[in-house]
This record gives C-alpha cells, sequence and structure tokens, in this order.
C-alpha cells in the first residue's frame, strides 16, 4: 500500500509540476491548487497509465478523494 | 528537446506538459512571437498547451486564442471583439466528425437529398473561412474529417449515399477543392493521423462523454506535433537540409570493408529492399527543394563508389555537399553550412549510430531523429514533419539547380586573382521590381525564415506583404539574381515607408546564397533612386540585433549612412540625405523586368 502511495504521489508531482506535493488519503481537489476540472482529466489519465488501468465514468466522477481512488487502484491496478 | 522528437512516449509527455514547458521557456533561447486563434468543435485545451510546447521547441512562441467550447462557428462568422483585439497571426479550426451536424442515417434518402445534405454542410464551413479571411487575412488551418467510430451499414457504409463513411469522404474532398484553389488555407490532415493512430484508440468514447474530449488525451502529442509542424512550417522554419550518413544508414554494410559488392542495397534480400526504399524516400525530397547532403566517415572515393552502384537510387550529383572523411561528423555538418550559407540548426541529421548523433546534435543544434531499425527509419523521419510542405514556390522547385550551380561557382571562384575580377566574370543580371502577385509567397518566406541578414527581422503574413504592395506610401522592392550559372530567384526584399520627404527602411533582408556578390548595394541604390524620384531627401535606417544577424550591424555604414544612435542593447539607427548622392558600385546589370 505504501509502494502504491508513492507511485501515485510522484503522479501528483509530475502532473502538477511541484516536487512538494504531499499527498494523503483525505487529500481532495480543493487541497492542491491547480487541481481544476482540466487538470483532473490529465491526472485521471496519467493514473491510469501509471498503473495500467482504467476507471469507470462512474468512478472518475464519483472519487470524492484520494483515498477512494487509492482503493480503485489496490483493487485493479497493476 | 530529445522528449520532443517522434517517437515520443504520449502519456510521459502529456503527464509532464506542466514541466516541459517551463523547461522550455527557461532554456535562454530567443524566440519570435505568434498569436495564434484555436476556434474549437470540442475540449481543446490540451491540445493548446501540447501545440504551445511543440512551437517553443521550434522556436516559436505563441499566445493563444480559444473560442467557447463548440462555438467555433458563432465566434468565428459573428462580430467578436475578443478576437479583433487578439489580431491572430493564424487561424486554427478544430473540430472532429462529432461537428457535423447535417448529416443524418436515414435510409429514405435519396441520392439528391444526400447531396444537398452534403453541400448545407460544405457551406456551413465555407461560410466560417469566408467570414474569417475577409475579417482577419490570415492563414486558416482547417482539418479534414476522422472516420466514424460504428457503421450501421457494415462496408457498404463507405460508398452508400446513405453511410457516415461516405458522407466523411466527400466532405473531405469538397474541402479540399478549396485548398487547392485558396491561398493560405491548409488542411490538418486528422483523418491520416488518426488511421496511423488507430482509430479506436484515437476516439476514445469515455473521453467524449466525461468531458467532450473528441480525441483521447494519449493522441494529444500526435496531433499537436502535426499542427505544429503546420503553423512552423508557415512561419518558414521548416528544415532545409537532409544530412545523411552511408554506412548501415543509407545501405547496409560498410563500403570501405565489404566493397561496392558486398554492400547491401537492392533487390535481393529483405534489409536490401528496405534500405532501397529508404534512398528513394530521400530522393524524393529533392523535388520539393530540400537540399540534400551526405555525412560519412570513408575515404571519398569509396563513398563516391557506393553511390555510383546500379543498386543504390540516390547518386553524387544529387547531393549538394558530400563531405566523407576522417573529420568529425559536427565538423563536417558546419563546414556544409557555411559552403550552402544555411544554419546548422536547420539541418536534420540521420545517422544509424546514436553517439554520433549525440555529438552532432550537441555541438551543431541540427535535428537528428533515433533512427535504430531500417524497417522503422523512413516512419520516423516521415512523422517529425520536419518538411511540412505549406507554400511551394517555383524557387523550392529548382533549389537544387541552384545548389549544384554554386558548387560550380565555388570552383571557378578559385581561378581568379582578384574578387572583383570574378565577379565580372559571373556576368550577374538582376531584375529588381515592386512586389507583383506572383512574388506574393516567396517574399512572405523570405520575410519568415532569413535570419542572417536581415536588419529588422520583421516577420510577415502573406495579408501584410499584399497590404504593403498595395499601399502607396511603401515603396517594395524584390530582388531576383541570376548569372551565367543559373538563376537565384526571388534573394532580397525591401520595404520602404515614405512619410512626406522622409523614408523608413521597415525591412530590408537578403539570402545568405547570394553574400557577397555586391547585390545589397544593387538593392538600396534601387531603393534610393526609387526614393527619389518620389521627393525623399531622407532615409532612414535601423538594425535591430538579434542573436543571428551581427553579419549586418555595419552595414548601413557601407551604404554610406550615418550612425545617429547606437542603444545599450546593440540596436542602432541611421540616416542618409539623398542630396548629392552618389550611386553605389556593383557588377551586376539591373533590369526594370
Amino acid at each position: 500500500m505504501g509502494n502504491v502511495m508513492n507511485r501515485l504521489e510522484n503522479v501528483f508531482r509530475d502532473v502538477f509540476d511541484d516536487d512538494r506535493i504531499v499527498i494523503s488519503e483525505n487529500t481532495t481537489a480543493a487541497d492542491i491548487e491547480d487541481w481544476d476540472s482540466l487538470e483532473h482529466i490529465n491526472l485521471i489519465a496519467a493514473v491510469e497509465k501509471e498503473f495500467g488501468m482504467r476507471f469507470t465514468m462512474k468512478e472518475v466522477s464519483g472519487m470524492k478523494n484520494v483515498g477512494e481512488m487509492l482503493d480503485i487502484i489496490c483493487e485493479r491496478g497493476k | 528537446m530529445k522528449e520532443l522528437t517522434y517517437p515520443f512516449d504520449s502519456s510521459e509527455l502529456m503527464k509532464n506538459k506542466k514541466k516541459l514547458r517551463r523547461l522550455l521557456l527557461n532554456d535562454g533561447r530567443t524566440r519570435f512571437k505568434k498569436k495564434i486563434a484555436f476556434l474549437c468543435g470540442s475540449t481543446a485545451d490540451d491540445i493548446i498547451k501540447m501545440t504551445e510546447i511543440f512551437l517553443l521547441d521550434m522556436g516559436i512562441e505563441c499566445e493563444f486564442y480559444k473560442s467557447e467550447y463548440n462555438k467555433f462557428w458563432e465566434d468565428g462568422v459573428f462580430d467578436n471583439p475578443h478576437l479583433n483585439k487578439f489580431a491572430p497571426d493564424i487561424i486554427l479550426i478544430h473540430t472532429t466528425n462529432r461537428n457535423i451536424r447535417s448529416y443524418v442515417f436515414d435510409m429514405t434518402v435519396d441520392c439528391k437529398q444526400a447531396e444537398d445534405m452534403l453541400s448545407e454542410e460544405y457551406r456551413r464551413f465555407e461560410t466560417l473561412w469566408e467570414s474569417l479571411r475577409e475579417k482577419y487575412n490570415c492563414p486558416i488551418i482547417q482539418n479534414n474529417f476522422d472516420m466514424p467510430l460504428y457503421r450501421v451499414l457494415g462496408n457498404r457504409d463507405i460508398w452508400d449515399h446513405h453511410g457516415f463513411g461516405n458522407f466523411i469522404t466527400k466532405l473531405n474532398m469538397r474541402f479540399y477543392e478549396y485548398a487547392s484553389s485558396h491561398e493560405s488555407f491548409y488542411i490538418n490532415d486528422i483523418n491520416y493521423i488518426s488511421a496511423q493512430y488507430g482509430l479506436e484508440k484515437w476516439a476514445d468514447p469515455s473521453y467524449w462523454y466525461m468531458y467532450k474530449y473528441a480525441l483521447s488525451p494519449e493522441c494529444i502529442p500526435e496531433l499537436s506535433l502535426n499542427i505544429a509542424n503546420i503553423i512552423k512550417s508557415i512561419f518558414g522554419r521548416n528544415k532545409k537540409v537532409l544530412m545523411t550518413d552511408l554506412d548501415n544508414t543509407l545501405w547496409g554494410g560498410v563500403v570501405g570493408d565489404d566493397g561496392v559488392e558486398g554492400i547491401e542495397t537492392g533487390q535481393e534480400t529483405a534489409a536490401g529492399e528496405c534500405f532501397s526504399e529508404f534512398q528513394e524516400y530521400i530522393r524524393q525530397h529533392k523535388q520539393i527543394g530540400i537540399v540534400l547532403g551526405v555525412n560519412s566517415k570513408n575515404d571519398h572515393e569509396n563513398a563516391l563508389a557506393g553511390l555510383e552502384s546500379p543498386d543504390v537510387a540516390v547518386k553524387p550529383d544529387d547531393f549538394a555537399v558530400i563531405k566523407a572523411n576522417w573529420e568529425p561528423k559536427s565538423i563536417n555538418l558546419e563546414e556544409a553550412a557555411g559552403e550552402l550559407n544555411l544554419l546548422p540548426e536547420s539541418f536534420v541529421f540521420l545517422d544509424d549510430n546514436p553517439a554520433e548523433r549525440e555529438i552532432v546534435t550537441a555541438q551543431t543544434g541540427a535535428s537528428a531523429p533515433c533512427l535504430d531499425n531500417i524497417h522503422e527509419y523512413i516512419r520516423t523521419v516521415d512523422r517529425n514533419g520536419y518538411f511540412e510542405v505549406t507554400a511551394l514556390s517555383h524557387d523550392d522547385l529548382e533549389r537544387n539547380d541552384m545548389y549544384m550551380a554554386d558548387k560550380q561557382r565555388r570552383e571557378t571562384s578559385k581561378r581568379f586573382d582578384s574578387y572583383e575580377d570574378y565577379l565580372e566574370s559571373l556576368e550577374m543580371r538582376a531584375v529588381i521590381h515592386g512586389f507583383e502577385p506572383a512574388d506574393i509567397p516567396r517574399v512572405t518566406q523570405l520575410t519568415n525564415k532569413s535570419n542572417q541578414f536581415n536588419l529588422t527581422t520583421r516577420r510577415y503574413t502573406q495579408g501584410e506583404i499584399e497590404a504593403a504592395s498595395a499601399d502607396e506610401n511603401c515603396i517594395t522592392l524584390c530582388g531576383r539574381l541570376e548569372d551565367k550559372f543559373g538563376s537565384y530567384g526571388i534573394v532580397s526584399v525591401m520595404i520602404g515607408r515614405v512619410d512626406g520627404d522622409a523614408m523608413d527602411i521597415e525591412l530590408w533582408l537578403m539570402s545568405c546564397r547570394v553574400l557577397r556578390r555586391g547585390m545589397e548595394y544593387a538593392m538600396m541604390d534601387r531603393l534610393l533612386e526609387q526614393a527619389s524620384v518620389r521627393g525623399v531627401k531622407e532615409v532612414k535606417g535601423h538594425y535591430y540585433k538579434t542573436p543571428k544577424n551581427s553579419m549586418v550591424k555595419e552595414l548601413y555604414r557601407d551604404m554610406v549612412f550615418e550612425k545617429v544612435l547606437e542603444e545599450p542593447n546593440g540596436d542602432s539607427h541611421w540616416r542618409l540625405c539623398l542630396q548629392g548622392r552618389q550611386k553605389l558600385k556593383y557588377f551586376i546589370d539591373i533590369k526594370e523586368s
């Protein structure tokens, strides 16, 4: 789990070009300045690529925070 | 930037967009600035960001305008103060088959009605283009359409007039007819890009339903590179030279070791066929005005023997420059650039050896795509779009003949005692006159690609050049030069703006191919002559310093102007009083037309 969190954190850092970003299960879009609806698309695509999986449309619109994203990754990610 | 050279990792590029942009903007390069308007039929923010990155890498820094989501038509056709104020240098319309409105799937429609649907759709776009043309007078880039994701009629969909595939194919053909009969209108061929990427991967429906992305993020870099290539080509930033290594690049094996009989080329083996096709691909570039060169570690005789082999499709005479020796390839490339009067960065260097590519790119700034497997050579070079053809001037078609004539001139110049004797022996003739309609594409091209002999480095669109030629207050001049070895076509351009009894030289450039031939004196002489006729008493000239134009820093001094002011940034301002002017000296016979 810790390893998945690290990989996810690196994806966040790349997408938002900010090495100081630290994420937790409670992180939401409100916590990261550039995380708007457009960057969300990039973030999702980058996460999917990193973990070799796809989110369903329902999941993409339903995720409330990083914790929920993490749950889906742990279930289906590689 | 290596990451941005095809084949690239699309997902990595998309993920790292912010970082790439930051790195490029901070790399210290001087770029020229342009304004591009995107009129979009779907969410295009990432397409714009990615296009920006590719353009930065190509030396162009752009500011962007983006239409409201799916308001590409309304934004273009109706009065639009924002777009007016933005004053675009290029307008790009980004649509996909999702934006086609008039087509309906209806099996009761007859041929005539299908034709009417098609015309209605076509006219919607034509109205948009005409409106943009009239209001903004700048180049327009319009995509054709990608093929549909499903086919209710199956294979019948493509030929039956009820099919969407059939509709799209016909609509695309209408677009091409418009493109072939209108200047400054360019097709962004997404039909090809989507096909080569794979339609299913290109248009992932989930991205459309969730975000109104007509194509999936992974394809965006492919599309953006394609767009950036068209834009850079319009602004004259294409590569100009294709310089190739020989052993294991142009043919298989090492000619010095294996002998001409031993090299792999021709129809005998699979690899041989690959090399032959690659040679043919390289040779085809000659026809679009790309200069060919050889850069090989070989004895000169061995290199020539290889090229003369009947199984090799490119011959020594196809190459304007052949560097086959044991010097470092970076030095060879720089020497070749000097001989051709072109910048090393306008070269594409082909070599199978990664170490050679590395040193050549690092030392000279030339581009060197990664060539690993012979069967991928063509695709790799082709997809990078180094030579994207937007305008094809008469000069482009004859460029190689000009460089071959240059080769002969260099030989000749060795036989004269004085340079003046040499100049006289060339029997040079020039035709210098105002811009005529046929000159406009070439003149525009020159204003965008001349860097070294360019006093003000002002870049012009075709519309601006047309406007200058029609402006009563402008004296426009373009000069063609020829000598006993051949013609150079249009090599120099001037624009002088007359205001009362003063004239300001807004633009003065010359192709470096004709340096040290006296053409600059002939041009200035003609300009001053015409200025005098118009009653001009004082002429002002400016030198605006760029990293590339130091060769003309003191040019006005040679033309007997006096320096009025030198600014701390290196710019200088000059003036000349026309009273009692003396004719300048040169060895060129001037004709009116």
